[in-house]
């Protein structure tokens, strides 16, 4: 069974992040959306989070939060995807269940 | 696919219904179902006919009517978490006396059940929340 | 008849300050008329609404924490508590609620519904779910 994760909260705000990722499996996919996208931001001291977890897991990064918050894509960790809504419902697709960190 | 989705936050105060609301866009266009949208915890806040929101901002009530309107959505606002916030249908005033109703056009009031059932007869699930 | 589904229920949060823990509970408690297969997940700050010893007098709002002693009788089994959750907080397995079933193929003999798992165990757990509930 393969699951799709979502995170909504900043790493800085909430801990959401830190504990979707140790609750994730081998081949598992995280998109972070609404205010979620900020740990993608790499020069802050939360994005190793994301980068020491990335050899096991897949990490998207919801385009449309990305360019509300007026952050730009080269300010994000390399090797995470920015994606739009419908890449979004195709990962819940492509993945066997849903899974949201509130 | 078959989809529902559940919200659990009232409008403007979170982006969970903004962001279900995209998701839901994105996933029609795409050709897929959305069986039900269940409101849950202060979700049940997006279904109040009473929001008059700024002219130049989305009426997040109002979009919630017209897309179930043109899909045929079921939108569900749960009924425990309704009557402790007042969102309020014609049964609902009848049986605990309130002097009027305020439930927006397209949803309507029913039990957790309706979201039991949208877990086990769509394919996906997807909450959004805080 | 539809095939049975796996239903988590997902707990992440402290109970009284918010009201996701006991609106969580009363998804629970509906849901187990559905005859589904049901685990409640409690992890981070969602292991605390599973402490002993709840009174909320003081406060005047609704003490809903007897209602986790009655989730055996919903046929509810599979409760994972997440051991580095109650380690992080200073907790054991001691300090929370003893909730059981009854299992009606043993002469109904009381089994404890709290199955505690280490992170490694809880990911492989909610990776098998079909349907997650977040709150």
């Amino acid at each position: 069974m393969s699951t799709l994760h979502t995170v909504n909260k900043s790493s800085y705000d909430r801990n959401t992040l830190e504990t979707c990722v140790s609750l994730t499996t081998k081949g598992s996919e995280v998109i972070l959306i609404e205010d979620g996208v900020y740990s993608a931001v790499k020069a802050g001291n939360k994005a190793s989070v994301i980068a020491n977890a990335m050899g096991d897991v897949n990490f998207y990064v919801l385009g449309p939060d990305i360019k509300a918050r007026g952050l730009s894509e080269d300010q994000l960790i390399d090797g995470i995807k920015v994606v739009g809504y419908s890449d979004f419902v195709e990962l819940s697709v492509k993945n066997d269940t849903v899974s949201s960190w509130l | 696919m078959k989809f529902s989705i559940q919200v659990n936050e009232g409008p403007y105060t979170h982006q969970a219904s903004v962001s279900a609301l995209n998701f839901i866009k994105a996933a029609l266009a795409a050709g897929h179902e959305v069986f039900r949208v269940f409101f849950y915890h202060d979700g049940v806040n997006n279904g109040t006919s009473y929001t008059t929101p700024p002219q130049d901002d989305i009426n997040i009530a109002n979009t919630w009517s017209a897309l179930a309107k043109e899909h045929d959505i079921d939108l569900v606002v749960c009924v425990a978490a309704a009557q402790r916030r007042g969102i309020v249908d014609e049964g609902e005033a009848e049986r605990n006396k309130k002097s009027g109703t305020n439930i927006a056009d397209g949803f309507r009031i029913s039990g957790l059940g309706q979201l039991i059932e949208a877990g086990i007869e769509s394919d996906r699930l997807v909450v959004f929340g805080d | 008849m539809s095939e049975i589904k796996k239903f988590c229920y997902l707990n992440r949060t402290a109970p009284y300050g918010t009201v996701y823990a006991w609106e969580s509970l009363e998804v629970v408690l509906i849901g187990a008329a559905f005859d589904q297969d049901c685990s409640l997940v409690f992890v981070d700050d969602g292991v605390y609404q599973l402490l002993k010893g709840q009174d909320t007098t003081d406060l005047g709002i609704k003490n809903f924490s007897p209602t986790y002693s009655a989730l055996g009788d919903y046929d509810i089994k599979k409760i994972y508590v997440e051991k580095e959750s109650l380690e992080a907080r200073g907790l054991t397995v001691d300090d929370l609620q003893h909730l059981v079933w009854e299992d009606e193929d043993d002469d109904w003999a009381e089994r404890d519904s709290i199955i505690l798992v280490t992170k490694n165990e809880l990911a492989k757990v909610i990776d098998e779910q079909d349907v997650v509930l977040s709150f």
